[in-house]
Parts: C-alpha cells; sequence; structure tokens
C-alpha cells in the first residue's frame, strides 16, 4: 500500500512525457540569487514566460554580507557578489516574481523563510536550486534540491520532468538523550548508511524518536538527507506539523484551513505501506557527533577518536580516511575531544533557527568565549528569527559572552560572503558541509550540533555537552 | 543542447571516491550569473596552489603539477574516470557546466549523486555507470603507459577499446534520446501544454486553499 512520497506523488502526476519522463506538477519554487540568474536568462532568451508567477518566492541569502545590513545592496563590497544580488532584484520586477529583499525583515535563507511564512506546507512539492531544499520535507512536502536548468524549467512549464525514487525507511526507535539532537541523529545516520545510503531514495523517518521531535529537529534532520544522497526526506504531518503552521502569514485560514487540514491528515504512510529498504537506528544510544573527515560521513561519537586507515575495510576507504587526516591535519586515532577551535559558526539552513539558538544560549548564557577562538559568530537564519531572538534576550546572551551576533544569510556555511576561514583554521559549525574548502579556501570544518558548537567556544576544544546540562 | 552520438577522446583518471561539486567548481566561482566561463576553474583548489578568484586567468596561477590533470600525458583528455558517488553534494550545475568547457565528453564512475547524474542529461555531458570492477580495470589502463583512448556510442550504447574489446553500458532511455537528438527539455514539456492546463483546474478543484499561491503579490492579499 502507498507510502507518503507515494501519495504525494500521485496526487502530483501529470503523466508521462513522450520520452517516457513523468511530469511531476510542481506546487512552490523558492528562488535564491545564486542558482536563478542563468534560468531567467535562459527563459527570456527562448522568449518564454513564468507558467505561473504567484508559485515562485524569492530572497536573497547565499551572498549577502551579515554586517553592514542598513545600506542594503549598496553594502555588499564584493561587486560580482552584488551583481547576482541586483540581477535577483531585476529579474524579480521584471518577472512579476515576489521577492523578500536584502532589506525586508522576512528575508533569510531561503529554507528557514519558507516554513516561517507558511510557504511550505505538507502534501506539496516543492523545488529550488538548492540541494538542502530537502529540509521542507519536515512538514510532509515533496521537497527536491534541483539545478539550474530544472529552475528553467518549472519557471516555465510548472513541472519537473522525472522518474520516480525508491521508498526508504528510516525508523528511530527510543528516546533522544539529553544533549543529543536531530544533529546528531541525522549525522549519525550518515555515519552508518554513509554519503550515497540513499542515493536514489526519498527517506520517510519514522518513530518515537522522531514523532517526539519539533518543526525546528524534524528540518534540521530533512535538511540533511541529501548528505545521505536523498533528493527528499519526509516526515509524516500530525499535531506538530499542523500546531507550527496554524497562524503563519502564508498557511491558509478559515474555511480553507479545515479543507487543508483534512486532506493533510491523510499524509502518513499506510500501516502496510511497503518500503524497498529499512534503517533502524536506536536513539537511547546515540551520543553527540563531530565530524572529524571532509564528507559528512566521516563522523564520530565525542567520547571517541578519529579512525585509523590500517582499519578500512578497502584501499579506496583507507585512500579516503588517510587523504582527509592531512587535510584536517588530525592523526589517526587521535581523540575527538583533543581538536582545539580557531572559529565557531552557529548558523545555517541546518541550524539557524529560534529553537537552536535558544539551545546554544543556554549553553553560554554567563560564560565566556575562550580566548584561544579567533572569532565566534551567530548567524540567525531569518531577519524575523533575528528579531524573536533579540526580543528573548538571546542576542545579548551570545554578545555578554564574546561571540559576534550578525544579521541573516548563509554566511560562514559556504564562504560565499566575507564570512570564512582562514587556511588551516579549524572550525565548530553546526552547519551541512565540511568538503574541503566549503567555509574558507584550505579551511578544516567540524559538524555539529548548536548546543556542542556553543561549548566547543567556551572550551576551546570539543567537550561533550552532555556535562554541561 | 549539443546533441551527442559517438566521441572518442583520451581518459583521466582521477583516483578518488565521493568528489563533491564543491571541489569540481568551488563556491566563489558561483558569483557569476553566466553559464560560461567555469572551466578555467574545474576542480580549482587541486589544479593550483593558490587560491583562485573570478577574473584570474590559468597563466596568473601556481599549478600544482602533482594533480592528475596537470600532467602533460591527460592534457586534451575528453573522458574523466572517476571513483564511487560523483558529484555529490550542492546542486550546482556549474559543475556540469564546468566539466563541458574544460572539454570533458564523458564522466565514467561506478555510481553518481542524484542531481549531478540528472544535471549532466541538461546540458550534455554523458555519465556512465559501470560496475566497480570494470572501473578498476579502466583506472589500470588509463594509468599504464600509452593511456586509454575510448570511443563512446550512445547509438549502440558500447564503449570501445583501443584493443577491440567493448563495454556495453545503459542511460536511461529517455535521457539518451534527449541527448542522441540534442532535444530541448522545456520544450518537450511544453508540447504538453493542454495537458498540464487541464491537471491544474482539477488540481486547483480538490486544494483551493493553494489556488493563490505563496508569490501572489501582498496588494491583493484579502
Ligand atoms: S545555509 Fe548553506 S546549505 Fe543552507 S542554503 Fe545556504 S549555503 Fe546552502
Amino acid at each position: 500500500m502507498p507510502t507518503l512520497y507515494d501519495k504525494i506523488w500521485a496526487d502530483h502526476l501529470i503523466g508521462e512525457r513522450e520520452d517516457g519522463q513523468s511530469l511531476l506538477y510542481i506546487d512552490l519554487q523558492l528562488l535564491h540569487e545564486v542558482t536563478s540568474p542563468q534560468a531567467f536568462a535562459g527563459l527570456g532568451e527562448a522568449g518564454r514566460v513564468l507558467w505561473r508567477k504567484e508559485a515562485n518566492l524569492a530572497t536573497p541569502d547565499h551572498n549577502v554580507p551579515t554586517d553592514n545590513r542598513a545600506a542594503g545592496i549598496d553594502g555588499i563590497a564584493d561587486p560580482v557578489a552584488r551583481e547576482q544580488v541586483v540581477a535577483l532584484d531585476d529579474n524579480c520586477r521584471r518577472h512579476g516574481v515576489r521577492q523578500f529583499g536584502m532589506l525586508d525583515p522576512r528575508q533569510g535563507i531561503v529554507h528557514v523563510m519558507g516554513p516561517e511564512q507558511g510557504a511550505t506546507q505538507p502534501g506539496m512539492t516543492i523545488v529550488c536550486g538548492d540541494s538542502h531544499t530537502s529540509t521542507h520535507g519536515a512538514f510532509g512536502a515533496l521537497a527536491q534540491g534541483i539545478g539550474t536548468s530544472e529552475v528553467e524549467h518549472v519557471m516555465a512549464t510548472q513541472c519537473l520532468a522525472q522518474s520516480k525514487a525508491r521508498n526508504m525507511a528510516v525508523q528511530v526507535n527510543g528516546e533522544l538523550p539529553a544533549g543529543v539532537y536531530a544533529k546528531d541523529l541525522a549525522l549519525a545516520l550518515i555515519g552508518s548508511i554513509g554519503t550515497a545510503g540513499a542515493t536514489g531514495h526519498t527517506i520517510e523517518y519514522q518513530g518515537e524518536a522522531v514523532r517526539g521531535l519539533s518543526m525546528e529537529g524534524r528540518m534540521t534532520l530533512c535538511n540533511l538527507s541529501i548528505e545521505a544522497g536523498a533528493r527528499a526526506g519526509l516526515v509524516a504531518v500530525d499535531d506538530t506539523t499542523l500546531d507550527y503552521l496554524k497562524g503563519r502569514p502564508l498557511a491558509p485560514s478559515g474555511s480553507e484551513w479545515q479543507a487543508a487540514e483534512s486532506h493533510w491528515q491523510a499524509l502518513v504512510s499506510d500501516a502496510d505501506a511497503e518500503f524497498d529498504s529499512t534503517v533502524n537506528l536506536d536513539a537511547v544510544a546515540l551520543t553527540p557527533q563531530v565530524t572529524w573527515g571532509t564528507s559528512p560521513e566521516m563522523v564520530a561519537g565525542i567520547e571517541e577518536a578519529t579512525p585509523n586507515p590500517c582499519r578500512a575495510a578497502d584501499p579506496t576507504e583507507a585512500d579516503g580516511v588517510e587523504r582527509a587526516l592531512a587535510y584536517m591535519g588530525l592523526a589517526a586515532d587521535q581523540p575527538i575531544a583533543d581538536i582545539r577551535l580557531d572559529r565557531v559558526f552557529i548558523g545555517s539552513c541546518t541550524n539557524a533557527r529560534l529553537e537552536d539558538l535558544r539551545v546554544a544560549a543556554r549553553i553560554v548564557a554567563g560564560k565566556r568565549v575562550a580566548a584561544s577562538v579567533k572569532q565566534a559568530l551567530v548567524v540567525p537564519g531569518s531577519g524575523l528569527v533575528k528579531q524573536a531572538a533579540e526580543a528573548e534576550g538571546l542576542a545579548d546572551t551570545f554578545t555578554a559572552a564574546g561571540f559576534e551576533w550578525r544579521a541573516p544569510g548563509c554566511s560562514m556555511c559556504l564562504a560565499m560572503n566575507p564570512d570564512k576561514l582562514l587556511p588551516g583554521e579549524h572550525c565548530a559549525s553546526t552547519s551541512n558541509r565540511n568538503f574541503e574548502g566549503r567555509q574558507g579556501h584550505r579551511g578544516r570544518t567540524h559538524l555539529v550540533s548548536p548546543a556542542m558548537a556553543a561549548a566547543a567556544a567556551v572550551a576551546g576544544r570539543f567537550v561533550d555537552v552532555r556535562d554541561w546540562l | 543542447m549539443k546533441a551527442f552520438q559517438r566521441e572518442t577522446g583520451l581518459a583521466a583518471p582521477l583516483d578518488r571516491a565521493n568528489v563533491d561539486t564543491d571541489q569540481i567548481i568551488p563556491k566563489q566561482f558561483l558569483k557569476s550569473i553566466k553559464r560560461t566561463g567555469f572551466g578555467d576553474n574545474l576542480f580549482d583548489a587541486w589544479r593550483f596552489l593558490d587560491e583562485g578568484d573570478i577574473g584570474l586567468t590559468p597563466n596568473e596561477r601556481r599549478l600544482n603539477h602533482r594533480f592528475v590533470l596537470n600532467q602533460p600525458r591527460y592534457q586534451e583528455a575528453g573522458v574523466l574516470l572517476a571513483r564511487r558517488n560523483f558529484g555529490c553534494g550542492s546542486s550546482r550545475e556549474h559543475a556540469v557546466w564546468a566539466l563541458l568547457e574544460y572539454g570533458f565528453f564523458a564522466v565514467i564512475a561506478p555510481s553518481f549523486a542524484d542531481i549531478f547524474f540528472e544535471n549532466c542529461f541538461k546540458n550534455g555531458l554523458l555519465p556512465i555507470r559501470l560496475d566497480e570492477a570494470v572501473v578498476d580495470d579502466l583506472f589500470e589502463r588509463a594509468q599504464g603507459d600509452g593511456g586509454l583512448e575510448l570511443t563512446i556510442d550512445l547509438e549502440t550504447l558500447q564503449i570501445q577499446l583501443p584493443d577491440g574489446g567493448e563495454i556495453a553500458f545503459e542511460v536511461p532511455p529517455g535521457n539518451r534520446r534527449k541527448l542522441l537528438e540534442g532535444l530541448d527539455d522545456i520544450g518537450l514539456t511544453l508540447a504538453q501544454a493542454d495537458r498540464i492546463r487541464t491537471f491544474e483546474a482539477s488540481y486547483y478543484q480538490r486544494h483551493p486553499w493553494l489556488k493563490r499561491g505563496a508569490g501572489a503579490d501582498e496588494e491583493t492579499a484579502p
């Protein structure tokens, strides 16, 4: 019987194209400045128009600087980055696309902004030219990252031409222990199945630990689906989903809410649904995770050590471990708790929502960032997260502890803007990719939860945050 | 899009697994608003010893002579041999544009990441999945004396080896046709415009709360 993915697929399936690809109807396309300019240009060159302009919503995030924001676009020092943000502005104006521009309080990382506005709704198909679009699956929406050609295709046709993926269930039994978060769960999963473990699949996260997560936690979990190889991750709709959505600016209201709600409540996999594969994880056994290498699957528990290439399963893996340790400036069998940090970054579409900032602020309250840490950044995921955090006093807690409090954007997650690592620096980061150079040329990224990043900032090295609660 | 029927080229062996799109084209080059100009910065952090930025030409850079693509014997290569999970990470199509512009027409690997795999077909780059053992063998030959020249025939779905041997491969049929004929993907879909409209009419009847759209003008909000 159908899974949740099967149901959403069937609800949006228009039929097959003559080349055998399925045409899937798309409800919402999110746009940002980096992967949309070529798509807008292509559309113009072919003399085509947007099929349904109100299905698109844009905001700049990747390139925007996180300080000097009052100046808006003029405050972007890098002329090439500025050109992209200007191009997004121009394209949105020309094509009638709604945009939350740089000075709008609703501006933010697309994957924070969409859910926060209630634009992301259960049962929808959502695309964006960004692989972490999987985030929106937390709402029981089929959300996928696409390439620029596909962005243009959706602009022109409101459809995606693709083949259906297989179904994978990730069943997380038991409850997460204190000090262990959705981020740790996701990293542990990637560590166990690998970065290609879910290639060709849509993951549905199930089980007590997943049901127990807030929407923020579910978004963190779904966000990292792509790091396990899956284009999309899903969590079935329940009261947590509905409670989060109710009253959001773009969510339905009144009688429309009732109609939507009765549709949404059916957005769960049938009890006897068949999955092509199932992965079981025991939440109770999970510990805080830290990546030691250059791929999210290179991860260990805080109480563990880096691996030794001698123990690798095959030569390709041994080579990968050796190369990663060399890049990271770490030895084999080195305890994770020995790793010292130069910078700390709390932000990104994985972990820059209000709940993340609350958890981190609780850890640093009344403490100081270690003198050996050159910079500790907190970058809220959106203007509204920033406002809320300031109103709650979180911003003051961070600045009193020696953190820099910034304006929303992707920031040091990918270093396309002025926030970046210098060669050789180690960073505790709440983002999602520890690839070589991701946070700056020859920079060294360790992915962790916001709580672990906060504790690391204070200690100057990785510590077990469970001892700090 | 340029059609792809049959191409011949030298294979360059990139011997590492999980090559992500951040490596294929680092983020600082994504600031361009064009589809071209990425070839000079393919594998930038591996090909060069200094940090690159938009506008710097390869002549102004310090080459990493140890990187495989910089070895004289692999200049002019047309096929990239790679290891498992090639193209993982970011969805950036710039990775495919960079590979094409550098001169590759095909990538052979035991497995590819999904988004990268799709992006290839949108641009005329042919990704070929082969068994790990077969890829191992190709690596050995490409690294051996004289290198390895491959002819890839998309019509017959065969790779021809210099010794006369052949390797069969598969490509999703829809993608194969698109590549063979150089078809415009959007045109193919727009041929179904009536069907899409019919679908929409019934879709919004079933889901009336979605009709307005998240991007509807605020001014017209009720
Ligand atoms: S925060 Fe990082 S991962 Fe998320 S959209 Fe921005 S660059 Fe991509």
